[in-house]
């Protein structure tokens, strides 16, 4: 068996508030106890509300912060968020919801995609502006874009800037914190091509995380629902999709809004059937 | 005779290029008791359209129109004193960041009693008993508690409802809501819509939704205007609008959507031509 690009085991996260006079400090579980493995060339979408432990568990996975208890396994080696190697970060790449609080105002977007591998290889300088290009190029901007600062790109371009970043390391996997809510609907499906083009090309192993099912189910091969901390339906898209066992999905599925034409059908109706 | 009846609107903008005309030649008009919907990406105009009926843009902004008529009186005419008179009371809005909406520095109930002093002369208890009332219809049972609560102190879903409560407080006949959910989760969204559409109902109010989200207006909208660029593309019942749609704009939209998905790969809009459906 070929080794999963990330093992997770019982990983968990608390965090603690600061109790002040007269109050106690308070633990609260951001994440308790998620287990799984994930193989590569795959995505595996984590969809949960705001406040389920979704972005706690990302920060986790890329290194940020560090877990309360439980073992991350990176191709089979063991990560460590307090000692992190050039090695590991190379590995593990994340890209933010909000490419506006992303990218560095004052910071060139050559520069911005140069940085990683200034950081964490010994390139050289024509070398390390030769890869930034190419990248840049891959992702859909020009390089007429190169020297320009993230205040004149829109949203949508910002997020390319910010994925090229991602991928400046070739990466093992990584990790989308809810990469297109912050997008209008037109240019949300040009990222969304942008990343399954990228996957096609290089292989790359995605952690995805969103609130919006229609997306996840466009692109995800294994779907992860999360509740308070907990994990409660972890399988493929189409079982989860399929035949949701736990109440929370089936609640989630009944929130979304249908753009179907039967719906469309019957609230018309049910509202006409009210009003008379 | 329409409530809301807008011909020919242009807003443009003073820029250090020059005008930028955001809203270029819109016709909007709403019957009583209707949801329409305002569909469009940013930078459509969908916002700019509606902040200036309700004459909330700053002072760089240029508003003319044929005509703008809300009960057959003229917007365009009215001096500040007499329009402040009608926006509040009987068209009212609440927007897309609930938190941000709400001063921070006052309790709830400090903001709810202070529209329903204003408006209708409410004080004390009175005005207190009101606001109780008002948090129980949108949905805030422990109202008396919670009119001592500061913005900081609920949810996103709470701060919405207190706005929708403050919004509705003056039994409007026109209520603008600008992307009441984008802000808000999947869950606490349908719940934010379904308590709109029962107060539109309830109250016999029309509803004027501006969203991105062709999700909500299928769940909400009677009508729906397509905007793009400051033009209007589209204008059709809900159901024409998804069954069958005319402008190449609104066929874009709808393939975007991911559970529109044919195939491995969405269709984006570059991929159209866009021009105005024949006929708008």
């Amino acid at each position: 068996m070929t080794t999963p690009v990330l093992e997770v085991k019982n990983l968990t996260r608390d965090y603690v508030t600061s109790g002040g006079f007269l109050r106690p400090a308070k633990m609260v579980h951001a994440v308790k106890g998620v287990n799984f493995t994930l193989n590569k060339g795959k995505t595996l979408a984590v969809v949960g509300e705001s406040g389920c432990g979704k972005s706690t568990l990302a920060r986790m996975i890329t290194l940020i912060d560090p877990p309360t208890s439980g073992e991350i396994l990176i191709d089979g080696l063991k990560a460590d968020a307090a000692h992190v190697t050039r090695e590991a970060r190379q590995k593990v790449q994340i890209v933010f919801q909000n490419p506006y609080g992303s990218l560095n105002p004052r910071q060139k977007i050559g520069d911005v995609l140069a940085e990683p591998l200034l950081l964490n290889t010994d390139m050289k300088a024509d070398e390390r502006r030769e890869k930034a290009m190419a990248m840049l190029l891959k992702v859909g901007l020009g390089p007429e874009h190169f020297n320009r600062y993230p205040h004149m790109f829109s949203g949508g371009q910002r997020q390319r800037v910010a994925i090229a970043r991602a991928l400046m390391l070739n990466p093992s996997f990584l990790v989308l914190d809810e990469p297109v809510s912050a997008l209008d609907l037109s240019v949300q499906a040009q990222i969304l091509n942008l990343l399954k083009d990228l996957q096609d090309e290089f292989g790359l192993t995605y952690v995805f995380i969103s609130h919006d099912l229609s997306v996840v189910r466009y692109i995800a091969d294994e779907v992860m629902v999360m509740y308070f901390g907990d994990v409660v339906e972890h399988g493929t898209r189409d079982e989860v999709f399929g035949n949701p066992q736990h109440e929370y999905t089936r609640t989630l599925f009944a929130a979304t809004p249908n753009s179907s034409v039967e719906s469309i059908k019957a609230r018309l109706a049910k509202k006409a059937a009210l009003a008379s | 005779m329409p409530l809301l009846d807008i011909k020919n609107l242009t807003v443009s903008f003073d820029t250090s290029v020059g005008l930028f005309k955001a809203v270029d030649g819109i016709d909007v008009s709403v019957d009583s008791r209707e949801v329409l919907a305002i569909v469009g990406e940013s930078g459509s105009g969908k916002s700019v359209a509606m902040l200036a009926v309700m004459g909330l843009l700053p002072g760089t902004a240029t508003v003319t129109a044929d005509k703008m008529e809300f009960e057959g009186l003229d917007l365009l005419k009215m001096s500040p004193q007499e329009k402040r008179q009608i926006i509040g009371r009987d068209i009212a809005m609440i927007f897309q960041e609930p938190v941000a909406s709400l001063n921070p520095c006052f309790t709830v109930g400090f903001q709810l009693e202070e529209v329903l002093g204003k408006h209708l002369g409410l004080k004390g208890r009175a005005a207190r008993d009101r606001a109780i009332e008002l948090l129980k219809l949108v949905g805030i049972k422990d109202g008396a508690e919670r009119l001592g609560a500061f913005p900081h102190q609920m949810s996103g879903g709470q701060c919405q409802r207190v706005m929708i409560a403050m919004a509705i407080s003056c039994n409007p006949k026109l209520l603008i809501a600008d992307e009441p959910t984008t802000a808000l989760d999947v869950t606490i969204q349908k719940q934010i819509l379904d308590l709109l559409v029962r107060l539109q109902a309830e109250h016999g109010m029309a509803l004027i939704m501006i969203t991105h989200d062709m999700g909500v207006v299928a769940e909400t909208a009677d009508r729906v205007i397509v905007q793009y660029k400051g033009h209007k593309m589209e204008e059709a019942d809900v159901l024409t609008l998804f069954e069958n749609p005319k402008s190449n704009y609104t066929r874009a939209l709808l393939s975007a959507l991911p559970e529109n998905a044919v195939g491995d790969r969405l269709p984006t809009v570059s991929d159209f031509v866009f021009e105005p459906a024949p006929g708008v």
